[in-house]
């Protein structure tokens, strides 16, 4: 139960295939994906782990490692910290020697806790974690590893660049705040209060709600009290069902107030809010389909028209994926090694020419700083010299590409460049 | 006002929805002596019956034939599992839901994977019923107060006025002279078991568009169904229904309470500082702990009324 059954034998079959098979020269390097495969989030971690496949299959094939081959080895977690423990037992003992993982803070705090601890007693089976998404900002503050390199830019950061862009509105006086009931939810919170009242004084907080996540099903009691508070926004960092069902909720029950996410792109997001967020739903991410201009363009739709079919729809979400591992690529050619220190002191302050512009893994903390978008949902424009627009209804030539086969995309606000992102950092790294 | 009167709404249309689910259960407990724990999985099973069948054919008829497939599966399981189980007693039974439960579950991944299936509500039934002061009120709750009550009247009607209700009322308490004056009791007791779980497959048919069907829902749901039961008190469907409405309005309005103990004791000129020990526990709002609340209810029906609100036998 602890590890579904399948992998185990892939996994066992595939070592087996392995020693069997003399490989001169070449390296396959298997990366573990720990994240959820079933439960609440499983949509969430199916997606992920198409795109970090896709992207493995890119670096094969256009040999960015050199001879190395990498091979995603997919681990589920089912979200929880406990499980997630038993799987890294798992991971070590298969010999993966590196991991990832992006769901839940929650997750992410116990692993980097356990990483330490192993690596220090088995300096010569050292782990190595790359995390694309989990976000609570003491991962790179006070509890911030060797070990441990975040791809996704922290809740902090995000919510410094949402409230300057807050700031600038004199109509907003009203915020809510909604999220989840664990370390980042409460990170969200406590960083949305603290900057809005060193930047809009004036601004009051009408609610500050931490709901149980994973478990609401039925938002309707939240969004009523959303609508008796008069809020003017409504700012949530909920991911995967939880906020799409939040939206899904508020647009039943006919709720102004706009959104700001962090993740209302987020997978299967688009699909439940539908029409109900245009205009309405804004998020801060580090790429979308529509930002100009669009390098990853062509890789995104290669990838959509491999996954992007019903039912799920999936659409290409996390640039910062693509990221992580051409930077873990150009890390192991650099340190002609695959050993998880030698990766990690060549990741350390490596800058990196990304689609967005240049990014820097900041050597101190361990923290990715890369270009930040803030856009707000849209028609996606139908032109009608593209048979592909067909359904499509917006007249907006800037929103070309709909996400989830929704018809909606998003329109770019604003582009918040690498260094105005930068925060300091409380890091006191301790390094092998 | 106007919040009141959407959570009042939000609250019954949710706890009609418990209803549903519970009344198969508590039927099935009074005529049987049968704790079903699988009751939730066959509301699983109703509303992934109804995601595929509304892919082929349609959501109207799915809304028919979904609950009484689950209904047919619900037999099945009554005449070839829980019948020969019958024999070992209530461990025994007890038991072998449970692991049924867990078929259940397993089954499902295996046929519709691990991962939520797209079922949506159908477009006739998209959009807002009514507006109250500046909220809309959403066509598709209306429909599920509307099938929850016209099932609430159908059980009753069954129960009390048709000649089926009559020997399954008979059976309920003299199963032996039923069983003299040429019944077949076991045949009532297939049926009532299956009937039993189609109704928590109806609950599956319009719970799982509203909010999600996946594999993870029969688990979600199920200790709730069970406070329903407790708190209504085993075995009675009027009980079951008041302890639905009870627990879907502390559940909405739970909500809505954003005080702690720190804010009542502030209120009576006590102030515990953010240092104090257990401020965590202190801190904690109505609304953060309003998930739990139900299971504190029925802890608390437990330890006062053991009967429940409308039982009628004692521990």
């Amino acid at each position: 139960m602890k590890l579904t059954f399948p992998h185990v034998l892939l996994a066992g079959l595939m070592v087996s295939t392995l020693s069997a098979a003399p490989a001169i020269g070449a390296e396959t390097v298997k990366i573990g994906y720990i994240d959820p495969l079933s439960g609440a989030f499983a949509n969430v971690g199916e997606a992920g782990l198409k795109q970090f496949q896709f992207v493995a299959d890119d670096i094969n094939k256009r040999k960015l490692a050199g001879d190395v081959k990498f091979e995603i080895v997919p681990f589920d977690n089912k979200v929880s910290p406990k499980e997630s423990l038993n799987v890294l037992k798992n991971v070590i003992d298969q010999g993966i020697r590196i991991i990832t993982q992006g769901n839940s803070s929650g997750v992410a705090g116990v692993l980097i806790d356990a990483i330490n601890k192993h690596n220090e007693r088995n300096p010569d089976k050292s782990i190595l974690y790359l995390n694309y998404a989990a976000v609570d900002p003491d991962f790179t503050n006070s509890k911030c590893s060797f070990w441990h390199f975040r791809f996704d830019a922290n809740s902090d950061m995000k919510m410094e660049a949402f409230t300057n862009y807050i700031a600038k509105d004199p109509k907003i006086k009203r915020v809510y705040l909604i999220n989840q009931d664990y370390s980042f939810g409460h990170a969200v919170a406590r960083a949305a209060k603290e900057y809005l009242a060193r930047k809009r004084p004036d601004i009051k907080i009408v609610g500050d709600d931490l709901h149980p996540i994973g478990k609401v099903k039925d938002f309707a009691p939240y969004v009523a009290k959303i609508k008796a508070s008069g809020a003017d926004i409504v700012i949530s960092g909920n991911w995967g069902n939880d906020i799409a069902l939040l939206i899904k909720a508020a647009k039943d029950a006919g709720l102004e107030a706009p959104f700001y996410t962090y993740y209302g792109g987020g997978i299967g997001a688009m699909t439940a809010m539908g029409d109900a967020a245009e205009g309405k739903v804004k998020q801060i991410t580090e790429w979308h389909a529509n930002i100009h201009p669009n390098k990853t363009e062509k890789f995104a739709n290669a990838f959509n028209a491999k996954y992007g079919g019903p039912p799920a729809n999936i659409s290409f979400y996390y640039l910062r994926v693509n990221n992580e591992m051409y930077m873990l690529a150009n890390a192991i050619k650099e340190a002609k090694s695959t050993d998880p220190k030698a990766i990690a002191l060549k990741l350390e302050g490596m800058k990196y020419e990304a689609d967005t512009g240049e990014v820097e893994m900041r050597a101190t903390d361990h923290q990715l700083i890369q270009p930040l978008y803030i856009s707000t949902v849209a028609k996606a424009y139908h032109n009608p010299k593209d048979p592909k627009t067909a359904k499509f209804k917006g007249t907006d030539p800037e929103v070309k590409y709909d996400q989830e086969d929704s018809g909606y995309g998003f329109k770019t606000d604003a582009r918040i460049e690498a260094y105005v992102t930068a925060q300091p950092t409380s890091c006191q790294m301790k390094r092998p | 006002m106007e919040f009141f009167l959407i959570s009042m709404l939000n609250s019954v249309s949710y706890g009609l929805l418990l209803f549903m689910l519970s009344s198969g259960l508590t039927i099935i407990f009074s005529m049987m002596g049968v704790l079903n724990f699988a009751h939730a999985s066959f509301y699983m099973l109703g509303a992934y019956f109804a995601y595929q069948i509304s892919g082929w054919i349609g959501f109207w008829p799915a809304l028919a034939i979904a609950p009484l497939l689950v209904g047919m599966v619900g037999m099945a399981v009554e005449r070839y599992g829980l019948r020969t189980v019958h024999k070992y007693g209530h461990v025994a039974e007890l038991l072998f839901t449970f692991g049924l439960a867990y078929l259940i579950e397993e089954a499902v991944h295996l046929i519709w994977g691990r991962s939520q299936v797209p079922y949506a509500v159908p477009p006739s039934l998209e959009g807002a019923a009514f507006t109250l002061f500046s909220t809309d009120y959403p066509i598709y709750r209306v429909f599920m107060m509307a099938v929850s009550v016209s099932m609430l009247i159908g059980i009753y009607l069954t129960l009390t006025r048709s000649r089926i209700g009559l020997v399954i009322q008979a059976a309920l308490t003299h199963p032996q002279t039923v069983e003299t004056l040429g019944h077949n009791v076991p045949r009532v007791f297939m049926m009532v078991f299956g009937g039993g779980s189609a109704l928590a497959g109806l609950a599956g048919v319009i719970g799982g568009n509203a909010f999600v069907t996946e594999p993870g829902m029969a688990a979600a749901v199920g200790p709730i169904v069970f406070v329903v039961v407790v708190v209504g008190g085993m075995g009675s469907l009027a009980g079951a229904f008041l302890a639905s409405l009870l627990i879907g309005i502390i559940q909405t309005f739970s909500v809505a309470l954003d005080y702690s103990i720190v804010d009542l004791l502030a209120k009576l000129g006590i102030t515990i500082g953010p240092d104090a020990p257990l401020a965590v526990v202190w801190n904690l709002t109505i609304s953060q702990t309003g998930p739990v609340l139900p299971y504190l209810l029925m802890v608390l029906m437990l330890i006062f009324r053991p009967k429940g609100i409308m039982g009628t036998r004692e521990g």
